[in-house]
């Protein structure tokens, strides 16, 4: 229930158990030369949220990418589809990848700045658009300041705004699961409010895999956690256990547990 | 005063062939981060094709409806040799950005010696309408209408970039990758067919480039590609690379740079000062006048 980082599953598995969206078996990834992940295994259940933990440099941004295929990458990933068969991504490039509908927030937002919002919106835009961009419900539903600045270059936009339509930019897609990396990193206390309220709605809809080092933030959303230790799962979990034990936290995070900051 | 405005005149349209090379090495770079080496070697070959099919009406060359066949050929194989050279060298080569440089390099210098072998490397009288040599007078002086051809298909082109670039998806693609092409890919979308459009669409540019520098020149030669290849360089460091904007005044700067220099102090002195504006412009704004971070359209 707990410690899963020795109980790897077989790679020969088949398929991912019922109530599953993805799963992870033995995931080893580098970047340039240097391997930066471990054989790294985990799942994440098809509904709520899951926050990926550890110290800074222990490759939880690289995990991200890695299930994206923007780093170089070995070991079994699994989708669950929506109506059809479940398959490995693992060898698929990044943009067939994110068709089979996985929604990536990158960390440090990477919005297009020269490009306005609405421009950002349609490039993100999948599938064939049945209506304007800016009447995407979503946008009236969660990001309505959005609206109002949908002709501005996304560039000179404040970080908090950059993150809506960072997350904007996968939520007005169907999507199997969200990729959501430091959504709250740099904000403003109130903004970070923003952010979490955003994704606690988007959450109701869509799976998440969180990766955030405000520990207040991922008491509120996650159901789970996967901490990684040295490019390891080093521990798995409720979420709500794992923040409630003092000692794991100042383990594996280094952090008091209680505060947002996470030195 | 009549001197000055044939220089000027003079300027914008060799500015307008440059632009033709340089707007195509922008996007490819902006876009693929690739310094394309055998950019030369699509204008000369694409201009030698054109030669071919206008060759081939013998003493009709000179006509209307040659000429604007010949400037077709001369695209559809700028984009057609492109195109091969992507899917077949470059897509190979994806993230090897250095060996993408020297197949470019390797390429350029093959393709210009098959010409040689294939044409002679001396140059060929090109064929053209006789309207093209007559001249016109604006302010007192006499411009040969080739040089309003050449500005006038530049400015063909350069709106037609523009439409591209702010009208269309694939547009917005091509703007979106030149910014962060890894972010473009992780929305879901193919950069890979991206960049052959892009090469392909550079290479008909170049094709199309050949035709006119031929047409400029009055002649088909082997060097013909490289020697402008050189400037347009400068031009697409000059104007920031991957900005069509940046491209499209910093030719017709360079362009007229050269030609008054050339004029007021001596033959030779043009190209000279080209280089020296170039030196000037990467002290003082290496990221050149647009810089490549910023919007493209």
């Amino acid at each position: 229930m707990t410690t899963t980082g020795a109980t790897t599953a077989g790679v020969t598995d088949p398929g991912l158990a019922a109530g599953q969206v993805l799963a992870v078996r033995e995931l080893d990834a580098w970047i340039g030369v240097q391997q930066i992940l471990h054989r790294v295994s985990f799942t994440v259940p098809d509904i709520g949220v899951t926050a990926l933990l550890g110290r800074n440099g222990v490759g939880k941004t690289t995990t991200l990418r890695a299930l994206l295929g923007l780093v170089r990458r070995t070991g079994v990933v699994e989708l669950a589809g929506r109506t059809e068969a479940t398959r490995r991504i693992d060898g698929d490039t990044t943009h067939r990848i994110v068709r089979r509908g996985i929604g990536y927030v990158p960390e440090n937002r990477e919005v297009f700045g020269g490009l306005t919002v609405a421009e950002n919106l349609q490039l993100a835009r999948r599938g064939r658009a049945s209506r304007p961009v800016e009447r995407e419900p979503v946008l009236a539903e969660l990001f309505p300041d959005l609206l109002d600045r949908l002709g501005q270059a996304a560039g000179t936009l404040s970080g908090g705004q950059q993150q809506m339509v960072a997350l904007a930019r996968v939520l007005i897609n169907e999507n199997r699961m969200l990729l959501v990396d430091e959504p709250t990193k740099g904000l403003a206390p109130k903004v970070v409010d923003q952010v979490a309220e955003a994704l606690a709605v988007a959450a109701r809809r869509v799976p998440i895999l969180l990766v955030e080092q405000d520990l207040a933030v991922v008491g509120r959303l996650a159901d789970r956690v996967v901490v990684l230790a040295e490019g390891r799962v080093a521990h798995t979990g409720p979420a709500a256990e794992f923040l409630g034990d003092p000692a794991a936290v100042r383990r594996l995070l280094g952090v008091s547990g209680k505060g947002g900051d996470s030195a | 005063m009549s001197t000055v405005v044939l220089l000027a005149v003079t300027g914008l349209g060799l500015g307008g062939l440059y632009f033709l090379v340089a707007s195509g090495l922008s996007l490819i770079y902006g876009v693929m981060r690739i310094l394309n080496f055998a950019h030369g070697a699509f204008l000369t070959v694409g201009g030698y094709l054109g030669y071919q099919a206008g060759h081939a009406f013998g003493s009709r060359a000179g006509s209307w409806p040659v000429f604007v066949l010949m400037l077709l050929v001369g695209t559809v194989t700028g984009a057609l040799l492109a195109t091969a050279v992507e899917l077949l060298l470059i897509r190979r080569l994806y993230e090897r950005e250095i060996e993408q440089v020297l197949v470019t390099v390797g390429l350029g210098l093959a393709a210009v010696a098959l010409v040689a072998g294939g044409w002679g490397s001396d140059a060929r009288p090109f064929p053209s309408p006789r309207w093209m040599a007559e001249t016109t007078g604006i302010f007192g002086a006499d411009i040969p209408n080739l040089r309003f051809v050449c500005l006038a298909a530049a400015l063909v082109v350069l709106a037609g970039l523009q439409l591209l670039l702010g009208r269309t998806r694939y547009g917005l693609i091509i703007r979106a990758g030149v910014e962060n092409r890894a972010m473009v890919a992780a929305l879901g979308i193919d950069v890979r067919r991206t960049f052959t459009a892009v090469f392909a669409l550079g290479g008909a540019l170049a094709g199309l480039g050949g035709v006119l520098t031929a047409l400029y020149n009055s002649t088909v030669s082997p060097g013909m590609g490289d020697a402008l290849l050189i400037f347009a360089f400068i031009v697409v460091v000059i104007g920031g690379l991957g900005s069509v904007t940046g491209s499209a005044v910093a030719a017709a700067g360079v362009a007229l740079l050269q030609q008054f220099a050339n004029y007021y102090a001596s033959a030779g002195i043009g190209d000279l000062t080209v280089v020296a504006a170039l030196a000037v412009v990467l002290l003082l704004r290496p990221g050149g006048f647009v810089g490549r971070q910023v919007r493209l359209a």
